[in-house]
């Protein structure tokens, strides 16, 4: 149906004070594509999407949905019209059923005040169908995984008969397999004629199922490209301004002696006998897919979590860590993957969130030694590059990749000697991420043994020396050089589970 | 650490110096007394001065360790309870013919152990700190209903040396009003530099990040309720040495008034944000709207109704100003 046009919006300006968030942007989605929108953090995706579902009203242009004038005045109203968003955030009752979410606030009613739950049932069970899930209606969204309560949200826009489905990076804390299964429900929804536009920072994933690849840059529309005619790196250039060479830095697997070794780590059924090594100067990779127990190994190795049986080495002796501190006390440091919940301390300043590791260091006579806490922290701002107006900005401000490096910085203020990272790339931009990519190589090469923990293949393979596979709690391979591939690790990370379910 | 008074921008070196909203408090404190010193002839008077001071000294200790506590991210509803007990225990073994330092001293420890039992509810087992301070404060009335049998203990013919803590003088200065201060300076200096603070500080600001930085989280909630009950003892054993008077029904709704100044002294229920200084402006501030009270003749019942206007006139501005940093982000 070319030519037909689902939603058009025409010179969309808005200003939130101090900025213009968006200067003069246009963009139309057919109906059935699958339009996505990129573009670094910052760059006016999140205004644009708040405009066309009703929360934000635009300061100047003109909307048309399905060739009417177009202006939502509430979330409320742009649901009505068939526009449906789906956020990064789920937003569902955890302790209600899969049927009452789906039906939340306009519950089916029988005898007009009592709600009729088996109708509600029926009709989600039906939904629910149609992507082939195997989900019971009446399971409490608390007992789902992120993936399926996003097809809970799916399931919710659709059933009120939305037409434009916004999915705000719907992919950032999936694995490989359930964003497979997404991007099957992505395909089946364009077959229906329903349109999707789709946030992602993950290029890939936007050549894999988008149309046409609509980029913002600076609150700009800088171009709309089709999908197969474009290539990851003409978006980039376009996202960014300029050219990125190359994603990862170089490998330079000279691995030498060993600093870490684990050995017959198991706790439960969390993850058995597991066994690795960490060398120093080298990158070891932790995949697998969520679930599979890659961040339980670390935190109990830490001393975060305990395990039941096991043994750890450190520079070939015995160790046994009771607590973090413990860990921390060894050079030992694990970053976790949740930095707003367990990371950072967003309402405080950035300097006593460096010198939070290191603060027995610069306390004299039980008293932080203030001098020393400033130097401390200026020092790794400056190596870690971290754009701050002062030191004593409050955390909370900063954008998503400089945020991330300052929980790198507290634990660069330890030196450590083997750093576990889980996720250290979750959430932030482009740029960003191929600096804290660098930053990592560089800290392996200063002798740091790292173990990276992610559920990004190709960071995974773009990476990592070696690679270690979980599935379900156990190590099935490991893979060294050209032996790390996609294929490989997706296969070592995905085949046992049906034979043991 | 003035987390507040980064997010703001005061003008004068003075107002940076004291931060945003003690800045604001300093200058609403000033204004009032001065209208109150046109109102009423009694206000500026020495001896009016003086029953305030050493009147709010007591809730003004209580508070110090409020303002820990919800900066900690929880608070400490035995407060008022634990300061009437360790004044009943002090009494009550002085009575029973024990020397009333040794008595004040076991009091203090009774005072200690209360806190520690909370601490150990809340830090190690992981209670709430609401109930588990809802119980102490019911168990530790209770027992000073108990010992008492419900009649507050007289304890006329005390030594002079000990009813000066409550009563004395020094230079001229109630010493009441001295060790109060003293204790301000001492945790205001120790809030802005000690490395234990800092760690409340952490801890209230993300529990789960401070775990995960290597912070013994339990440790410091245990010690902050240490912190509380310690200086509730201190209150009630102050507060006997000045009425010479056991009263198991001392120290009431005094967790209140002390949640209520550090509130309006910045302190805030999500934890992470509050000052010393700020917490001894909110209970001078409530207290002078008593003081106004009883000299312009208003009834005292109107004490309450006030409190509650000007704690939640303080919250809500807490949540507009807040609001709007939350906004632009």
């Amino acid at each position: 149906m070319p030519g037909e046009v689902l939603l058009s919006m025409v010179d969309i300006t808005k200003i939130f004070p101090g900025v213009k968030a968006l200067d003069k942007v246009s963009l139309d989605v057919t109906p059935g594509e699958i339009h996505a929108l990129v573009g670094e953090n910052g760059a006016g995706k999140s205004t644009l999407v708040n405009i066309v579902s009703g929360v934000h009203l635009p300061d100047s242009g003109e909307m048309y949905f399905d060739g009417k004038r177009y202006a939502p005045s509430s979330p409320r109203e742009a649901q009505e019209l068939g526009i449906g968003f789906v956020h990064q955030e789920t937003a569902l009752c955890p302790h209600l059923s899969i049927a009452e979410n789906v039906f939340l606030g306009r519950m089916p009613r029988s005898l007009s005040i009592l709600a009729d739950f088996r109708q509600a049932r029926e009709e989600t069970r039906k939904l629910l169908g149609r992507f082939a899930t195997q989900l019971n209606p009446m399971t409490k969204v608390q007992d789902l995984s992120i993936a399926n309560q996003q097809v809970v949200e799916i399931i919710k826009a659709l059933s009120l008969d939305c037409r434009l489905l916004i999915l705000d990076e719907p992919t950032s804390s999936l694995t490989e397999l359930e964003t497979e299964n997404l991007f099957r429900i992505i395909g089946d929804l364009k077959q229906r004629g329903i349109s999707v536009l789709y946030i992602s920072h993950r290029l890939k994933e936007v050549f894999t199922v988008c149309d046409r690849i609509t980029i913002l840059r600076d609150g700009h529309h800088v171009r709309t490209l089709t999908a197969h005619d474009t290539t990851e790196d003409e978006v980039i250039r376009n996202m960014v301004g300029r050219s990125i060479s190359t994603f990862y830095p170089e490998k330079k697997s000279q691995a030498q002696e060993e600093i870490l070794r684990v050995e017959g780590l198991t706790r439960g059924d969390t993850f058995r006998n597991v066994h690795f090594t960490v060398r120093k100067s080298e990158i070891l990779g932790f995949a697998g897919l969520v679930g599979a127990g890659r961040s339980e190994v670390a935190r109990a190795v830490c001393g975060i979590d305990g395990y039941d049986t096991g043994r750890v080495y450190l520079d070939q002796k015995a160790v046994h860590f009771e607590s973090f501190y413990d860990a921390i006390q060894a050079r030992i440091a694990y970053l976790t993957e949740d930095r707003k919940e367990e990371g950072l301390f967003l309402n405080m300043a950035i300097q006593p969130n460096i010198s939070v590791t290191s603060l027995e260091n610069i306390t004299e006579n039980k008293l932080v030694h203030g001098q020393k806490e400033r130097a401390l922290a200026k020092q790794f701002v400056s190596i870690l590059q971290i754009k701050v107006a002062s030191l004593l900005q409050r955390v909370v401000n900063l954008s998503g990749g400089n945020q991330q490096k300052v929980m790198v910085a507290k634990w660069l203020a330890i030196d450590p000697v083997v750093l576990f990272m889980d996720e250290p790339t979750r959430g932030v931009d482009v740029g960003a991420k191929t600096e804290i990519h660098y930053l990592i190589r560089q800290l392996a090469n200063r002798g740091v043994g790292i173990v990276l923990i992610s559920s990004e293949l190709p960071e995974i393979i773009g990476m990592c020396d070696r690679v270690l596979v979980m599935n379900e709690g156990l190590v099935t391979g490991e893979l060294v050089g050209d032996d790390i591939t996609e294929d490989n690790i997706m296969r070592l990370a995905a085949t046992q589970r049906k034979e043991t379910a | 650490m003035g987390t507040r008074a980064e997010s703001s921008q005061p003008t004068s070196l003075f107002a940076k110096a004291l931060g945003f909203r003690e800045f604001t408090l300093f200058v609403i404190i000033i204004g009032f007394s001065i209208i109150l010193s046109f109102l009423t002839p009694h206000f500026l008077t020495r001896a009016n001065i003086t029953t305030t001071a050493i009147g709010l000294a007591a809730d003004g200790i209580i508070a110090v360790g409020m303002t820990v506590a919800l900066v900690l991210g929880g608070f400490d509803l035995s407060v008022g309870s634990v300061m009437a007990l360790s004044g009943v225990v002090a009494g009550s073994l002085y009575l029973g013919g024990m020397n009333i330092w040794l008595a004040a001293i076991i009091a203090l420890g009774v005072g200690m152990l209360c806190g520690l039992i909370n601490g150990y509810f809340i830090g190690r087992v992981g209670l709430n700190p609401f109930i588990t301070t809802l119980g102490m404060m019911s168990i530790a009335r209770g027992s000073s209903y108990v010992v008492t049998q419900g009649s507050p203990l007289s304890l006329a013919g005390i030594s002079k040396g000990f009813k000066f803590l409550g009563g004395g003088r020094v230079l001229g200065f109630p010493v009441m009003v001295l060790v109060y201060l003293v204790i301000v300076v001492v945790m205001d200096f120790a809030m802005r530099r000690s490395a234990a603070m800092r760690h409340v500080f952490y801890v209230g600001s993300n529990e789960k990040a401070a775990a995960l930085s290597g912070i013994d989280v339990s440790k410091v909630k245990m010690g902050v309720f240490f912190l509380t009950g310690t200086l509730a003892a201190i209150t009630g054993i102050l507060t006997l040495s000045r009425f010479t008077v056991a009263a198991p029904n001392a120290g009431m709704s005094a967790e209140m008034r002390a949640i209520a100044a550090s509130v309006i002294g910045g302190a805030s229920l999500r934890g992470g944000e509050g000052t010393i200084l700020g917490s001894v402006l909110g209970v001078i501030l409530l207290a002078l709207v008593n003081n106004a009270l009883i000299l312009l003749n208003v009834s005292v019942y109107w004490q309450d109704l006030l409190t509650g206007i000007i704690l939640i006139s303080a919250v809500l501005l807490d949540f507009l100003t807040h609001r709007s940093t939350y906004l632009t982000k």
